[in-house]
């Protein structure tokens, strides 16, 4: 029976003096995946994450990671994952270089290792110019990424990111994005939460949409967004009218509106697979397109579609 | 056995050494106290102890070689029981998450801090030792080199194990506590009491009853007891009143700090091992 979930969530609830802010979830991460948690403020992602990392004490439900019971083998847990906090938790007057050897002593990496590990990590983060800058003078970005890369330092199973990008600028962010991938194809299991669509979509191989302290939906970015079955093709042709009559025969069409310049497509399956066929359609007629357009449901519309209001993106 | 304590020892002691006010102010307070304190109250006090004569025979200390010692007590006293300040931070700035999340055991967290406090009280007190000898505190009187070698181990021996117990008094605290202030209430209520009724500036003889009783279940006077055994001798006459101590009450006085820090562990450790920090 080789298990293939790395974590194991089932049942788990959790109260805060009579207020439930996590009220019976259940998912599973496969080993090596990246997995988010997509919700708004309150949603109840960070206390999620505090179980599963063992500060908070198990209440209610059954929590596997890495193989060991968070409320049975704590130490076991620890010992195989990373966390990166969501808010900046860094020693103001520790300095770069300190900061990681705090941490790899905590986790009693020997010394020539533990050196090896920190010199590397600091120039994936771009932070070895900085090693001997106390960290409360580090730019916000810089303090992600040194966070970042402590975090990594214990080369975990799983790694745990609050948050990562909160409030960072978009170049920053896409950078961010890089180093994740790459820790992951590196072998790391990663459990992320954000309340940025995009960065659940572009990052994540699947996600469960957290709100009100319950899971709404889960599944791969793809089948989440293809549910909502709405994909629309946009079709400038030589002759919109013919090329309407034209795609009489494919099923998956819901509804064709004409616009002044175009056709709009409605398609009830994924649009992708679709597409060529409505092109061959058009063309097979004798009729010239000069654009075609697929559009697909955003994060967006998906949060907006299961949990009937906008994600409150309010970065706070 | 497991060393990561060590790693905390070493963070606290960066934090020590690099915070500049925290470090003179640790460091200028006990010889603040051994100046004005010391010089002021002995010239007031020698003069009334010179009425009552020394019995015949009996070796007579001056007053500030008698306070000196009452200084290093209070001065470890208050370092100590501020020692645990810096859980307190770590724990409301959220960076001891980061401990509690990593596999070592999380009493190692308050014997790194507590291990630095004790150092930094061994700092303190060498500084009064030294400076009290250049100001005339007549420690270690007619003693041979390997006595007063023995002396000051016997004294750090003291001053170590009543820190610490301190120390972890103050960890827990820190632990339970949500404000720096708060535990700025406890340290002030706490300080004076143990302050005053104890044998650190005056004989205890003079005490009323019920104080007197109350002083001998205070550690202060047994860290006080400890360090005039080793710093004196077993047998002098100071501010009218006659000091007698044999091997074994040093040993009982020992003996009663060693289960005073004891204790302390067993509470910090609870407290450690319950503590949710998020
Ligand atoms: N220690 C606590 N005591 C009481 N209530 C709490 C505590 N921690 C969290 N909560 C409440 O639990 C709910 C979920 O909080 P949580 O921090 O898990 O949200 P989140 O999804 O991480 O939100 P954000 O995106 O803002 O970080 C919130 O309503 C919050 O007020
Ligand atoms: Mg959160």
């Amino acid at each position: 029976m080789e298990g293939d979930d790395i974590i194991e969530v089932q049942d788990l609830k959790h109260m805060f003096d009579g207020f439930a802010a996590v009220r019976g979830i259940s998912f599973t991460v496969k080993r090596g995946e990246i997995f988010s948690f997509l919700g708004p403020n309150g949603a109840g992602k960070s206390t999620t994450i505090n179980i599963l990392t063992t500060l908070l004490p198990l209440q209610k439900g059954a929590v596997r990671v890495a193989g060991y019971d968070v409320a049975r083998e704590p130490g076991r847990v620890r010992e195989s994952i990373g966390i990166v906090f969501q808010d900046d938790v860094l020693d103001r007057d520790l300095t770069v270089w300190e900061t990681m050897e705090f941490h790899g002593r905590l986790y009693s990496i020997p010394r020539d290792e533990r050196r090896r590990r920190i010199d590397d990590l600091l120039r994936v983060v771009e932070l070895g110019p900085k090693r001997d800058e106390r960290t409360k003078n580090l730019s916000g970005g810089m303090k992600r990424r040194l966070q970042i890369a402590r975090g990594l330092m214990t080369r975990p199973e799983v790694l745990f990111l609050d948050e990562p990008t909160q409030g960072l600028d978009p170049q920053t962010r896409m950078r961010m994005w890089e180093y994740i991938r790459q820790v992951n194809e590196a072998g790391t299991t990663i459990f992320l939460t954000t309340h940025y669509m995009e960065e659940a979509d572009m990052l994540s191989d699947r996600i469960s949409i957290i709100d009100h302290g319950r899971i709404i939906v889960s599944g791969t970015p793809e089948e989440l967004k293809n549910a909502l079955g709405e994909d629309v093709v946009y079709l400038e042709t030589e002759d919109n009218r013919r090329a309407r009559k034209s795609l009489g025969g494919i099923g998956e069409i819901r509804s064709v509106t004409e616009s002044p310049r175009g056709l709009s497509v409605t398609i009830s399956a994924d649009g992708s697979h679709c597409l060529p066929r409505i092109v061959d359609a058009v063309r097979g007629a004798g009729i010239g397109i000069s654009s075609v357009n697929l559009k697909k449901p955003t994060m967006d519309d998906v949060f907006v579609h299961y949990t009937g209001r906008e994600l409150r993106d309010t970065g706070a | 056995m497991a060393w990561e304590f060590l790693t905390v020892y070493w963070r606290e002691m960066i934090r020590f050494v690099r915070f500049r006010t925290q470090l003179f102010a640790s460091l200028l307070q006990p010889a603040l106290w051994m100046a004005f304190f010391g010089v002021a109250m002995s010239s007031n006090l020698d003069r009334f102890a010179s009425a009552i004569p020394a019995p015949a025979g009996v070796f007579s200390v001056d007053y500030l070689t008698f306070m000196a010692a009452g200084v290093i007590a209070m001065t470890t006293l208050f370092t100590s029981l501020f020692g645990g300040i810096s859980l307190l931070f770590d724990k409301n700035w959220g960076l001891m998450r980061e401990m509690l999340a990593s596999p070592m055991p999380r009493t190692h967290i308050m014997l790194g801090v507590s291990l630095s406090g004790m150092t930094k009280s061994f700092v303190q007190v060498a500084i009064i030792m030294a400076l009290g000898l250049l100001m005339g505190v007549r420690f270690f009187p007619g003693f041979s080199a390997a006595r007063i070698a023995l002396s000051i181990l016997g004294i750090f021996a003291f001053v170590g194990v009543f820190s610490l117990g301190f120390l972890l008094f103050s960890s827990t605290i820190s632990m339970r506590l949500e404000s720096p202030e708060g535990l700025q209430g406890v340290i002030t209520l706490l300080t004076l009491p143990l302050f005053f009724v104890s044998n650190a500036l005056y004989p205890i003889q003079a005490f009323p009853p019920i104080l007197q009783v109350l002083s001998i279940y205070n550690p202060l006077t047994h860290l006080v007891s400890g360090v005039r055994y080793f710093a004196i001798g077993s047998d002098f006459f100071a501010v009218g009143a006659r000091y007698t101590s044999t091997t074994v009450d040093v040993l009982v006085s020992f003996a009663y700090l060693v289960v005073f820090a004891s204790v302390m562990y067993f509470l910090a450790r609870r407290t450690f091992q319950r503590a949710v920090v998020t």
